[in-house]
């Protein structure tokens, strides 16, 4: 591919009315349920999720099947409703296994052209929120690793890996091909970790005899796995947007609000440029992000290069972002009751979630013909 | 300053110390006092007080030795604040008897102390604190509420400063006391901190009762006295000599070179820009201990914290990301009470968030960048209209 393959069609990086109301009632939702107080006592609470949370996003909203189509029990929208959701959802840090069950275990499935069979059934499953699905590969796992992760059978374990904890459902890679692993079923062992990032629970996974029911054969599996991976890469640019958001939206409210030496912190110049040039960033976040949705969307081929910019870019913004949220909210950005830390736990895990920056640069390097030294 | 003892002479001393007083068969606690009333704490304080008033870069001669012969050393970073910031103050402002009280308990680590410096409305603008001092015959009644203190729950003593007098501007109503943190009325409440531990406390102070033979400078001068806390809290921050790779990028290098698999040419990249800058930042605070040996202290004081906070936020952001999915876990979020402030102990994920308080505490970055623009590079300080107002008369 060239670089000026997509100089024809312009990709669409505004939103849509339907997406702002779905953003809408997206949002109300988690102001609801999950504003900050609520997401600091469910960290700390013994079941970090929400269920009626994710049931009313999942199934009220119905924002699990979007990218399903209709008739495989889905809403029959597109990586940009998603990418919406995803918005949302970083902006309000909530604990919720969407990207990692509705966005790449979906996307897997829909990649195996499901026409009936296994994977169908399983899709309408995620799709009307009934079953929670992902994918048993570490969390932080680039697209371009996709192949490389089909080596092994159905006996390992793997680290890492995201909202398994919650998952009903593993998709496991082997050399045979994709598994699907019911988490209840025999030789089936997942060890909750330590995360970072509470909002968000990793884990273990063990297979010990365990069995499951083949999707796909190696092959058609390698690149639904691929696909998979490519659609949470390039959505987690969406995530990482509404978090960078909110950061400077709360970080321009308080220094407006906190007085020091007689006049509001943020009159000062110093701190005005800081957010000025974090407003910059998270402009041109969105337009990354936007432009990775669109291009997944459309199953446009430059889909690869605009996720890969997409994540290149955005990862740092979010974690620019909260770091100086952190910085400019003085001591109070330090303690556990504001929640400024969770952000920037979410944001430092995400950028090594489907692959860092740098990898995801080396993906560009690759693809726009620009070769190492 | 004395030129009578040199290094042969503090050798000599220490050989003798450790020879009174053998490491091998002493307690921790007897040699640490031992060696304080030798004058080896701190060479350079009066005789009597821990010193010989000998010349500052004697210090690490002694400390050599000692080191070389296996004996314990006090652990500063349970005793920082009284080490790096007490001490000094008391040492400039305080009483001769002020000075025999303090000083070796502090020294030995017997006597924690902490810092009621901050409260919730007066972070950086610290000249605008709220907490009352009233006179009231021999005492001064305390009421008043501090924020951010590290240490307040294992502290025996505090420096704190409180408002004497609201009818003058900030800068000229504040007082500087030495506060007893067992006294009634002082009540010490756990806040728990980003990386899950409560390093820090909330301190409530109710008609605390402190005699006036703990005052530390003139009445209404406390901010002078404070000025002298502060710097001495930027140097101790930021200035403590570590060997090459001593700092957070050791912990980092050793990771590359032991895990070739996590290698990235993009990481490798970062890695050497970030070890270069920790190596000239220990260039530089080197060149500064050596420019106050000479006698020429340099304004390059005030830049040290900077790039400390600066590079163990970078360093540690790298390390977490070059750890991939271990990088995405932590070791443990217990809420616990550390009984020392540790900045680079446990794990990556600590590391990072720990690292995130190094721009904060001890005055943030912009409020040190302000310092060096307007006393260093001498820019034209920023419209004030805070100067001359009377403290009670400021929007709060
Ligand atoms: C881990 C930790 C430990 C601490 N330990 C202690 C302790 O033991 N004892 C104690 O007394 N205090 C302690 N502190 C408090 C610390 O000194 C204050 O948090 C700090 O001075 C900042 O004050 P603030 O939190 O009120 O922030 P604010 O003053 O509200 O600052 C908010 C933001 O505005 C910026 N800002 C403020 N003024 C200016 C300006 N003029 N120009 C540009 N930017 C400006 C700040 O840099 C910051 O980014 C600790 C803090 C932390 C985080």
């Amino acid at each position: 591919m060239t670089v000026q393959t997509e100089a024809a069609q312009a990709p669409d990086l505004l939103y849509s009315e339907a997406e702002e109301d779905l953003r809408s009632a997206v949002r109300a939702l988690l102001a609801d349920r999950a504003d900050a107080p609520t997401v600091i006592a469910g960290i700390e609470s013994d079941t970090p999720y929400d269920l009626r949370l994710w049931e009313s996003l999942a199934v009220g909203i119905g924002a699990a099947g979007l990218l399903v189509p209709e008739k495989l029990g889905g809403q029959g929208a597109t990586h940009r409703e998603a990418a919406v959701v995803l918005e949302e959802l970083g902006r309000s840090v909530a604990p919720a296994p969407y990207l990692t069950s509705a966005v790449v275990a979906t996307e897997i499935l829909l990649a195996l052209g499901a026409d009936g069979g296994p994977a169908a059934g399983l899709l309408g499953e995620l799709a009307s929120g009934s079953k929670v699905a992902v994918l048993a590969l570490p969390f932080s796992t680039p697209p371009a690793d996709a192949g490389a992760a089909m080596a092994g059978t159905l006996e390992r374990t793997v680290s890492a890996v995201a909202e398994a904890v919650t998952a009903d459902v593993l998709l496991v890679p082997t050399a045979d091909g994709l598994y699907a692993v019911e988490t209840a079923g025999d030789g089936v062992a997942v060890q909750p970790l330590v995360p970072l990032d509470l909002t968000r629970p990793l884990a273990t996974v063990t297979l010990t005899g365990a069995t499951g029911t083949l999707l796909a054969d190696a092959g058609p599996a390698a690149e639904a796995v691929g696909r998979g991976l490519l659609a949470g890469a390039g959505l987690l640019a969406s995530e990482q947007l509404g978090l960078a958001e909110w950061c400077l939206t709360e970080t321009v409210r308080h220094t407006r609000e906190r007085h020091q030496f007689n006049r509001p912190v943020g009159s000062f110049q110093s701190l005005k440029h800081r957010m000025a040039q974090l407003w910059l960033e998270v402009v041109s976040a969105r337009a990354a992000a936007r432009n990775a949705a669109d291009a997944l969307a459309t199953g446009s081929p430059d889909a690869p290069l605009a996720v890969a910019v997409a994540q290149a870019y955005c990862s740092g913004a979010a974690v620019h972002a909260a770091e100086e949220c952190v910085q400019l909210h003085g001591g109070i950005g330090m303690t556990w009751e504001h929640p400024a830390h969770l952000y920037l736990k979410r944001a430092k895990a995400d950028s090594i979630a489907y692959g860092t920056a740098g990898r995801h640069r080396e993906a560009v390097a690759a693809l726009v013909d620009l070769p190492a030294p | 300053m004395s030129t009578v003892i040199d290094a042969a002479g503090i050798r000599r001393l220490t050989q003798e110390l450790l020879a009174a007083r053998p490491p091998a068969t002493t307690g921790r606690a007897d040699f640490l006092k031992a060696r304080f009333d030798a004058g080896l704490a701190w060479v350079h304080y009066p005789v009597g007080l821990g010193g010989l008033d000998a010349p500052r870069s004697l210090q690490p001669v002694v400390d050599a030795e000692l080191a070389a012969a296996g004996a314990p050393d006090n652990d500063p970073r349970r005793i920082g604040i009284g080490l790096g910031m007490a001490a000094p103050t008391i040492l400039g402002y305080g009483t001769e008897e002020q000075k025999q009280r303090f000083l070796r308990p502090l020294w030995t680590g017997d006597e924690v102390w902490c810092q009621l410096f901050s409260e919730p409305g007066a972070g950086s603008d610290l000249a605008a604190l709220g907490t009352r001092a009233v006179r009231d015959g021999e005492d001064w009644v305390v009421d008043g509420q501090k924020v951010w203190t590290s240490s307040a729950h294992v502290a025996r003593w505090a420096i704190l400063i409180a408002r004497t007098d609201p009818d003058v501007p900030k800068h000229r109503g504040i007082s500087y006391f030495i506060c007893d943190m067992t006294d009634p009325g002082v009540e010490v409440r756990p806040l728990r901190q980003i990386t899950g531990e409560a390093e820090f406390n909330e301190v409530f102070l109710t008609g605390v009762r402190i005699p006036d033979s703990r005052r530390l400078g003139p009445v209404g001068d406390g901010w002078k006295v404070a000025q002298t806390t502060l710097m001495n809290e930027r140097v101790s921050i930021g200035g403590a000599r570590i060997p090459r790779e001593g700092g957070m990028i050791g912990t980092v290098a050793k990771t590359w070179r032991e895990q070739p698999e996590l290698r990235t040419h993009d990481l490798h990249q970062r890695l050497l820009t970030l070890w270069v800058e920790a190596e000239v930042a220990r260039l530089t605070g080197e060149r500064l201990r050596q420019q106050l040996v000479a006698g020429q202290p340099g304004p390059e004081g005030s830049g040290m914290k900077l790039a400390f906070a600066r590079l163990n936020q970078e360093i540690s952001g790298l390390e977490v990301e070059l750890l991939g999915d271990e990088g995405m876990l932590y070791g443990d979020w217990t809420m616990r009470r550390p009984e020392i402030v540790d900045f680079t102990g446990r794990d990556a994920g600590y590391r990072y968030l720990r690292s995130k308080g190094n721009s904060i505490e001890g005055g943030t970055s912009e409020v040190l960048l302000n310092i060096v623009a307007e006393r260093v590079l001498r820019l034209p300080v920023e419209p004030r209209n805070d100067k001359d107002v009377a403290w009670k008369d400021l929007a709060r």
